[in-house]
């Protein structure tokens, strides 16, 4: 059990000795992050719990420095005199677009199926093994097919310093999957506790994990949309 | 206070040496990591800053040791021109970057925001650990650019493009010495990050019960308001150093201009933009300036109050003042490119709420004053040095008035005015503030006091040292010294000597009275006197728990609950004139 604290409390008086009860989990503590038997299924989150509002404060760290590569964009198209060279984009990356959206929706599926196993609801873990690798299989389609959209430009003579729409087209595509990347390691850590024998997995690791991957798929779509009107 | 222990399994502290007090995920421990860093960074920035004085006033004189550090740089110990802007590079990425951002942010935010909110260690401990070794990582690899072939960078701690993006042809300095610069800068913001991540989660989910956002102290406010702003901040600067490293390394162009020219060698970029290194730099850089002087503001607050015996004024008015400060700081990073060629009326567009920020800036002083107004005010090294605080805090703010306003900016902007301003007001007042809370909390740091004659003595050679280096650069700017030059040859510049050479006294002076600041740390760490558990008869939770130095777990297994605000000074109780967080008690209930 954890040696947790309690969740910020708003009412101003506290006399309710009863309350002060440990809960399960300080969310990513050091200090006691299992209970006793190993079982993490039937312990509910505090209210408070910082592996979420963690993953909303990294996201907004994530979306101010694309703000800031976009505006980065603006600007320099804005200095370019002669040299700013529209590109097409490789056409593969719709295709990655749609592996990408499809592997959120399987994600929320797999969300849903280790929810309900962790509610008793479902008594394998099976079907949402299924969900987790198919979300893992897309996320790595997308990744190869990024790559192969940046063999596609270099077949065409267009390298990272070529021009100024090429160098944003490395960078962005480049920071984002390095952010996917990041992603599918916290999705592997998420299998990883989900097929241990003692349940290690907490509804907040895979809830964050699934915000996460979410929003890569949402910025992939705004950085697609922004590639695509300004290079 | 419940006895929460009996359901708890803990997990015992680490025994190893390298989990304990190396790889440890002790926030206390990491706290006290990153002190010990930003004092070899501070103390490396100060040398640094002593060898620029001296060869200022005596610019043939050999410096000991300094030519068999760079053998190009200094040869025979004399320093040159652009081996000058290297040190002056160095010394302002250090003291900004791993002394100002580290020591009243990291450094305390780490020791006692968990503590004064009454949980067990920060949010993410594992990241904790990080985010130090990634800072660390960070200083390892900026000083090592002391040792390469070409020596520091020279484009200043602002790495303005394209000095800073051509390579080579750009100077000494400019090739190995700024990549690694570049790369220092970007695993910093890495690190910063992590941290601000950290505290943000931990502040928001971490609070022990009772204490509301409200019944914070002030200086847990200003670690939070913070870590909101280094978040936003060091997310631009990241991104910013990507495209400055791409530029050197990969011939990129974002911010290296067409037919740039440079040692007789046309550089072979296009289309760059110079300007918008600056921009992105300055989104940054500016909250920079808050990151470094908001903690100091809590700090000074927490401890005038303590001080004071007495409530602020307002000390919630302080915590919204701080609040809109955070904000103000995104909208005003054109000021500091009024003559860069940008459109002249945006400089009016980012004077406007540049002046604004005034307003809080001028609010939280009044807040200040008017409270330490007939106050019985606890005479003792901490307390100076808050005095001190606000007289550096003022001294340095007023001439932020005259800079903010673009016509007389045109004027002293690249003069030794705008040194003086910086200095004294983020630089100066900044630590001056992680004094305070030096011997404010070092008791509850290590079980000992330090010594309170020693720390006086410390303050006021302190106080009148910096006053007699900073002020007098008011006076130089306004008489048109240019900041920047390693000599002063030309016949306007030559009359001021004097005055420079007063000023290298005083920064040689006030250098080294900061031994007497080390001394006393060492010593009292080890024979000061033992600190009883609650010396300043303080009322947050820092002080209540059981042992000094805290327990692993900071409470022994036992949640504090918070009854009250966090400010209970001046009230009847069992204790004193004082009632402390956790204490159930009422205030005036006692017979």
């Amino acid at each position: 059990m954890a040696t947790t604290l309690p969740p910020p409390q708003v009412e101003p008086q506290v006399d309710d000795e009863e309350d002060l009860r440990p809960h399960n989990g300080n969310g990513g503590g050091i200090r006691g992050t299992a209970p006793a038997g190993g079982d993490l299924r039937a312990v509910k989150d505090p209210r408070g719990e910082p592996t979420r509002t963690g993953i909303w404060v990294g996201l907004s760290a994530i979306a101010m420095m694309f703000a800031a590569l976009t505006s980065a964009l603006y600007v320099r198209e804005g200095s370019a005199n002669t040299d700013w060279h529209h590109i097409v984009l490789p056409r593969i990356l719709l295709f990655n677009t749609l592996a990408l959206i499809a592997s959120s929706v399987a994600l929320e599926v797999a969300r849903r199926r280790v929810a309900g196993f962790m509610r008793g609801q479902d008594s394998s873990r099976s079907s949402a093994t299924v969900w987790l690798n198919l979300t893992m299989l897309l996320g790595l389609v997308f990744v190869v097919g990024q790559y192969l959209a940046w063999l596609k430009l270099r077949s065409q003579g267009l390298y990272l310093p070529t021009n100024p729409n090429s160098s944003f087209f490395y960078v962005f595509t480049g920071v984002h999957v390095i952010h996917v990347l990041g992603g599918l390691g916290g999705l592997t850590r998420v299998m990883v506790k989900f097929r241990s024998a003692a349940h290690l997995l907490r509804r907040s690791t895979i809830d964050a994990t699934s915000y996460y991957w979410h929003f890569m798929g949402m910025l992939w779509v705004y950085l697609l949309f922004v590639l695509w009107m300004k290079l | 206070m419940s006895e929460a222990a009996a359901h708890v399994v803990h997990h015992g502290p680490p025994t190893s040496f390298i989990r304990k007090h190396v790889f440890s995920l002790d926030h206390k421990v990491i706290g006290k990591q990153y002190y010990a860093l930003a004092l070899l960074a501070v103390f490396t920035g100060m040398v640094l800053s002593w060898i620029m004085r001296i060869h200022l006033v005596w610019p043939n004189a050999p410096i000991p040791l300094l030519g068999m550090l760079s053998k190009a740089g200094a040869p025979g110990g004399v320093v040159t021109p652009e081996y000058y802007l290297s040190l002056m590079t160095m010394h302002g990425t250090l003291m900004v970057f791993f002394v100002l951002t580290n020591a009243p942010f990291a450094a305390f935010g780490n020791y006692f925001l968990p503590i004064q909110i009454g949980a067990e260690d920060m949010a993410f401990p594992r990241f904790n650990m990080m985010s130090f070794w990634t800072t660390f990582i960070a200083f390892i690899i900026l000083v090592t650019a002391f040792f390469v072939p070409d020596g520091p960078p020279l484009s200043g701690w602002t790495a303005y493009a394209p000095l800073s993006a051509v390579g080579k042809d750009s100077g000494p300095g400019e090739g190995l010495g700024q990549t690694l610069w570049g790369l220092s800068i970007f695993v910093f913001c890495i690190a910063s990050l992590l941290g601000s991540l950290n505290f943000i989660a931990t502040t928001l989910d971490l609070r022990t019960k009772g204490m509301t956002l409200a019944r914070m102290p002030i200086v847990s406010w200003a670690w939070f308001i913070t870590s909101c702003i280094s978040l936003l901040a060091f997310a631009v600067l990241l991104p910013a150093c990507l495209l400055l490293i791409l530029d050197r390394v990969a011939g990129t162009s974002f911010f290296i201009p067409s037919g740039l020219n440079v040692s007789d060698h046309l550089q072979p970029h296009q289309g760059g933009s110079p300007l918008l290194w600056q921009h992105l730099f300055w989104f940054f850089g500016h909250p920079e300036v808050y990151i470094a002087i908001l903690p100091a503001v809590g700090i000074v607050s927490h401890i005038l109050i303590n001080s004071m015996r007495k409530p602020m004024l307002s000390h919630k008015t302080i915590i919204y003042c701080m609040m809109g400060i955070g904000f103000l700081s995104y909208m005003v990073w054109g000021h500091h490119m009024f003559l860069s060629g940008m459109n002249p009326f945006s400089a009016l567009v980012f004077s406007f709420p540049t002046l604004m920020i005034t307003i809080p800036a001028t609010i939280m002083t009044l807040i200040w004053l008017g409270s330490l107004y007939g106050s019985n005010l606890r005479i003792n090294a901490a307390s100076l040095f808050c005095l001190g605080f606000i007289s550096m805090f003022v001294s340095g703010g007023v001439s932020g008035f005259f800079l903010a306003q673009p016509s007389i900016d045109i004027y002293l902007h690249a003069t030794y005015f705008v040194v003086g301003h910086f200095h004294m007001v983020m630089g100066v007042a900044a630590i001056f503030g992680v004094f305070a809370g030096t011997y404010f909390w070092f008791p509850k740091m290590t079980g000992r006091m330090m010594s309170e004659r020693l720390g006086r003595l410390h303050f006021w050679f302190t106080f009148i040292g910096t006053y007699c280096i900073f002020m007098p650069f008011h006076y130089l700017g306004l008489a048109g010294n240019v900041r920047r030059y390693s000599a002063f040859t030309d016949d306007f510049l030559v009359p001021l000597m004097p005055v420079h050479k007063f000023i290298t006294y005083s920064a040689l002076f006030t250098g080294a009275v900061q031994l007497i600041f080390i001394y006393n740390l060492i010593y009292s760490r080890f024979k000061g006197e033992a600190a009883s558990e609650n010396p300043w008869e303080a009322t947050s939770l820092e002080w209540s728990t059981p042992s000094s130095p805290p327990p692993f777990d900071n409470f022994g297994g036992v949640h504090p609950v918070v009854y009250h605000d966090p400010y209970q000074y001046g009230v009847k109780s069992s204790t004193g004139d004082y009632l402390m967080q956790a204490s159930p008690e009422r205030a005036g209930e006692t017979p």
